[in-house]
């Protein structure tokens, strides 16, 4: 038998890499009509009128939905999954900017974009709710004013967890408490295909049949059948090769509805594909939680308490994605992988009139911002008690010999070697080293932090009893059909993403078989040919669905023993699975594998009880419990303080998700992961201003992390199976997205320890490591120039590839610094460079920093600095004083520039482009 | 406006609007629905295909400026039934999850390793870094480039 088992290429990149996978936009049906949708520019505002009669008069338009129109059918509001309701399309307020508001259904998609533009509405703008902190104060105007919600005053819930009166004694008795505020700020998975929908209505049949870019097919049948009234059989729920999902395809959106509705009331196929602005706007938003942390230990390193009070920002409606009975999700795993005898957390979730939503990305929902907060205090405890920050958690890890271990707040982790996984990941990383080069680099004045991150996931979810959605409990079928000839096809409840669940679940049940994994074909994303289950996403595929089809082959395979027996004229109990086959106990040679007894099995052959005809078997799996997969992470960063770039110069990260069924694709999910942990950490953040306007609709303003920022990779495995999971496998689809953030923002902070800093929000933008910079330098300290990485100006214009022309390179530097950095929103910077202190105090309380030459500031007077502060505009000055800290005398601002490397104001960056030439 | 386009190897003649993106000709008139749509601002590069011998965001490139010129697809990558060693090396690699970027990530692979045979993983990071891939963390798509490289010269 070949092993099943072990890496192997996809069989879903045949179609793939020639071009001919079908995505949602690639469905094209006769007659189709193509759908656009009005969004609210608005983040509040009252609708007074909605006119639809010039769009409606263009002649390539059909029709033109809006929210009036849904609720003569009752649909203009739909059930969130956190028993919420959503607007369809809104009726009474927008409240949120990109809020949907008509659906617009022309011959082709440009008809449909112009029509909008035809389409007035009259609405009285609101004041918006934008800051979490201040939507439940009471004089916060009211996001939710609908009947049902007087005197909530923005609140959605509060919830707790843990014990609180242990907590506070363990408090009360701690050597050391360290406490922190930090943010874990709403990003979105933004995968590279948007959602969309094909609805087909059929009224002669009274069947819908509906493409839709979805995670969980059969939750979205269900959900359609309930919502329009159709019955359930007639539905059909199609969800094509997906382009990614990261959760962000797993709730139902408006637009998927307008589309049945429009395609009901047309009696046409109607195609509905969100572009990228209304992606990043209006679905799938993550995280948003505000927290507040506190950990307490002893003084010689031992955690005695963990408490977290947590501020969750929802969105205008509650619309979390989140299986589980807990209105905080996750969140309570937070003592994560350490032995922290006690625990308590509080959430209160608001709404603000931002997207809803409240997905996953990549996370067992808010195990992510658990991790990230006990990774993060658990960094600072490390720097309060002069401990290396390794040697604290190897203090504190939860032992082997504890499992199964059960976490001050109530959850059973099923298994782990937390010590192992971390001294692996030293070790891989070289970590003695990484600190003896780290002291040699700060004495040279340059900054490289390193940065370790464990965590424990919590995947694939149920027990049904402890989770649903919408009232369907977290369980999911499979279904093995084996032919005359010994293939077989499985159908599967879960839908891959690019999990390579086409290949994946061949092996399993290849495996169990002894048949070829090409022999086995599984079908999935389409609710008329597989079982019925709840999707793929908080990593539970493998958990769950890949529990259900290794029930079933072995279901497959106790009946196959039966006709074994015949076939070789044997009692059943003589009989023993080995290597592939049912062989004749103490005689190998004699036996009959799947292929040969598939033959009997459909033959002439006369059978006995318990077999009808075929060796067809399915399964329902209900999982008794979650898998709990970690790892630990080391990330190397190299920051510049000059620029406040970082530079992720390596990433080492030890996983162990149990048995690995295809280690190749495992490395795969984990490789997404830790680019996920760079771009969380440094770039993505889903923004607002102060009227609700979204700053981040784009992929300009919505940073991706690209080749050049993720370095390459090294990865380390250890395994740990599971004791309940059928093969030992454990869910690893988003272990790297949880757990690498920290690593990163724990490695930049360590970098800039010597500037005094203890802790910066993500993403850590160029803008935000200065400014921290410029913080944890504080009152008494300032930057000068033996903090800076000494870059003269001829290493420079090497650096940049121009020979070695200081002049040049300086001005090549600063032409190159980013306009963000230059015109730096920080608004709380220090002084930087000279004028010896004296004036600093006065300048500092403009929150600005402020250096300036004779030619910046006449006089250069107290009063003349705090008006250049003030001229500035938020704009960093820097110039060089005459014998100052910056400047050498007689030395020009390029070589200022060039030594200090300070961020310069945009005169100063045109002056030296135009030396540029 | 009528225009003429050849497009892997077929002329393809249409009579389009001036205001029609390449990307939307070659998916929705010619249906090759290789090439795939991925932002609003040019950043992506899902959209990436060959207007004559450069990789080109084709989101940003009207229709009609590809009048009377030749444009290569995904679908123009493979010589008959032979695969090309860039789509080779993605299998053999892992270089595609979900495989959207795939295609885009392929055309660019290709143009690099027609100009620079033997290129560096530096080189190949910088090649592919105007497109996004949010499946594979980069690693495997340098990996398959690299190893499309290595092969070239095979039958
Ligand atoms: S679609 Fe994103 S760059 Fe063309
Ligand atoms: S493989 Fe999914 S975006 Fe690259």
């Amino acid at each position: 038998m070949s092993e099943a088992y072990g890496p192997r290429p996809r069989k879903e990149d045949a179609r793939l890499i020639r071009g001919q996978g079908k995505f949602i936009d690639d469905i094209s049906l006769p007659g189709m009509l193509h759908a656009a949708i009005l969004r609210s520019p608005l983040a509040h505002a009252r609708i007074i009128d909605i006119d639809t009669t010039a769009a409606l008069a263009h002649p390539k338009v059909t029709t033109v939905l809006t929210g009036e129109d849904l609720a003569a059918r009752g649909l203009a509001w739909m059930p969130t999954l956190s028993g919420d309701v959503q607007a369809v399309l809104a009726t009474d307020k927008a409240r949120f900017q990109g809020q949907e508001l008509a659906f617009v259904v022309a011959a082709d998609k440009y008809a449909a974009r112009d029509a909008l533009e035809l389409i007035s509405v009259d609405a009285e703008p609101l004041t918006p709710v934008m800051d979490v902190s201040v939507a439940t104060s009471g004089d916060a105007p009211l996001v939710r004013d609908e009947e049902g919600f007087a005197g909530s005053g923005n609140r959605i819930f509060d919830w707790s967890a843990g014990d609180e009166a242990a907590t506070e004694a363990a408090f009360a008795r701690a050597d050391v408490v360290v406490t922190a505020d930090m943010t874990y700020p709403r990003i979105h998975p933004a995968p590279l295909e948007t959602c969309g929908a094909v609805a087909d209505y059929d009224p002669v049949e009274g069947r819908l049949t509906m493409w839709v870019t979805t995670q969980a097919p059969h939750a979205h049948r269900t959900l359609y059948a309930m919502l329009t009234g159709l019955p359930e059989h007639k539905i059909r729920v199609i969800s094509p090769d997906l382009g990614g999902g990261f959760g962000g395809k797993v709730p139902v959106y408006p637009g998927y509805l307008c589309a049945i509705v429009a395609s009901m009331t047309t009696g046409r196929p109607v195609k509905w594909v969100e572009d990228r602005s209304e992606n990043l706007m209006s679905t799938a938003f993550a995280r948003d939680f505000h927290m507040h942390g506190e950990i307490a230990a002893t003084s010689d390193g031992r955690i005695t308490g963990l408490r977290a009070r947590i501020l969750a920002d929802h969105g205008a409606f509650n619309a979390v994605a989140q299986p589980t009975k807990y209105p905080g999700g996750f969140f309570h795993i937070f003592t994560s992988s350490y032995d922290i005898p006690a625990a308590y957390c509080s959430i209160t979730a608001v709404y603000t009139n931002k997207a809803p939503g409240g997905v996953a990305y990549s996370c067992s929902i808010r195990v992510a911002e658990a991790v990230y907060l006990v990774e993060r205090l658990v960094d600072m405890l490390a720097g309060r008690l002069d401990m290396d920050p390794a040697e604290l958690r190897s203090r504190n890890l939860i032992r082997p010999e504890q499992f199964p271990y059960t976490s001050a707040t109530g959850w059973e982790y099923d298994s782990g070697d937390y010590p192992r996984a971390l001294a692996l990941a030293l070790s891989l990383s070289d970590y003695e080293g990484l600190r003896r080069e780290q002291a040699e680099k700060r004495a040279r004045g340059e900054y490289m932090g390193i940065g370790i991150s464990l965590f424990t996931e919590a995947v694939g979810a149920g027990p049904r009893k402890h989770m649903d959605i919408v009232g369907l409990g977290m369980a999911d079928g499979a279904d093995l059909r084996v032919h005359p000839t010994g293939t077989a096809v499985l159908g599967v409840s879960v839908q891959t993403q690019g999990q390579g669940h086409e290949t994946t679940f061949a092996q399993l049940v290849a495996h169990e078989l002894g048949l070829d994994p090409d022999d086995v074909e599984v079908v999935h994303g389409d609710t008329d040919r597989t079982p019925f289950g709840l999707g793929t996403y908080g990593s539970r595929s493998t958990p769950v669905s890949g529990a259900a089809a290794v029930v079933a082959a072995r279901r497959v395979r106790e009946r196959a023993r039966i006709i074994a027996a015949l076939m070789l004229e044997v009692a059943e109990a003589d009989l023993e699975w080995l290597d592939g086959a049912w062989r004749v106990r103490g005689d190998y040679a004699a036996g009959a594998g799947i292929v040969e007894i598939a033959r009997a099995a459909h033959s002439s052959l006369d059978l006995p009880d318990g077999v009808d005809g075929h060796l067809d078997a399915s399964a329902v799996y209900n999982p008794p419990n979650l898998t709990f997969p970690f790892g630990a992470y080391v990330c190397v960063t190299d920051v510049d303080p000059a620029t406040g770039s970082v530079v992720v110069r390596r990433f080492i990260a030890v996983d162990d998700c149990g048995v690995r069924i295809n280690p190749m694709i495992v490395e795969g999910q984990i490789h997404r992961g830790l680019a996920d942990g760079v771009g969380i950490a440094l770039m993505q953040a889903i923004t607002f201003d102060a009227a609700g306007n979204c700053l981040s609709g784009s992929f300009m303003d919505y940073l991706l992390p690209t080749a050049l920022e993720v370095p390459s990779l090294e990865l380390g495995a250890t395994v740990t199976p599971s004791p309940h999971h059928p093969v030992g496998a454990k869910g690893i689809g988003e272990s790297a997205t949880v757990g690498s953030p920290a690593a990163v923002v724990n490695s930049v902070m360590d970098a800039l320890a010597p500037f005094g800093v203890v802790h910066a929000d993500m993403p850590l933008t160029p803008a935000v490591v200065w400014g921290a910079i410029s913080r944890g330098l504080g009152p008494g300290r300032r930057l000068g120039r033996r903090d800076l990485r000494r870059r003269s100006g001829d290493a420079l214009a090497r650096d940049q590839g121009r020979g070695e022309d200081p002049a040049l390179g300086v001005a090549l530097a600063v032409a190159d610094l980013s306009e963000q950095q230059v015109d730096g929103g920080g608004g709380d910077r220090v002084e930087v460079g000279a004028d010896r202190g004296q004036w600093r105090d006065e300048v500092r309380g403009l929150g600005d920093v402020v250096e300036a030459n004779h030619a910046d500031v006449v006089g250069h007077s107290p009063a003349a600095l705090v008006q250049g502060a003030q001229d500035a505009e938020r704009q960093v000055v820097v110039g060089r004083e005459d014998r100052g800290d910056l400047g050498h005398p007689g030395e020009d601002l390029a070589g200022a520039v060039a030594r200090g490397g300070v961020p310069v104001r945009r005169h100063h960056r045109r002056d030296l482009r135009a030396r540029l030439g | 406006m009528k225009i003429t386009m050849y497009v892997n190897g077929s002329e393809h003649a249409r009579d389009v609007e001036p205001r029609m993106l390449l990307i939307h000709f070659i998916r929705d008139e010619l249906g090759l629905t290789g090439s795939h749509w991925g932002c609003d601002t040019s950043n992506c590069g899902a959209c990436v295909m060959w207007l004559d011998e450069v990789p080109v965001k084709s989101c940003t490139v009207l229709a009609v400026m590809a009048d009377g010129r030749r444009v290569t697809t995904v679908e123009g990558l493979a010589r008959g039934t032979r695969l090309d060693p860039v789509q080779q090396g993605f299998t053999a690699c892992h270089g595609l999850q979900c495989g959207f970027c795939t295609p885009g990530m392929m055309m660019t692979a290709r143009w690099l390793l027609d100009h620079n045979p033997a290129p560096t993983e530096t080189d190949v990071r910088e090649a592919i870094s105007g497109q996004v891939c949010r499946c594979t963390g980069y690693q495997n798509i340098v990996k398959s480039v690299l190893w499309a490289a290595a092969h070239e010269g095979d039958a």
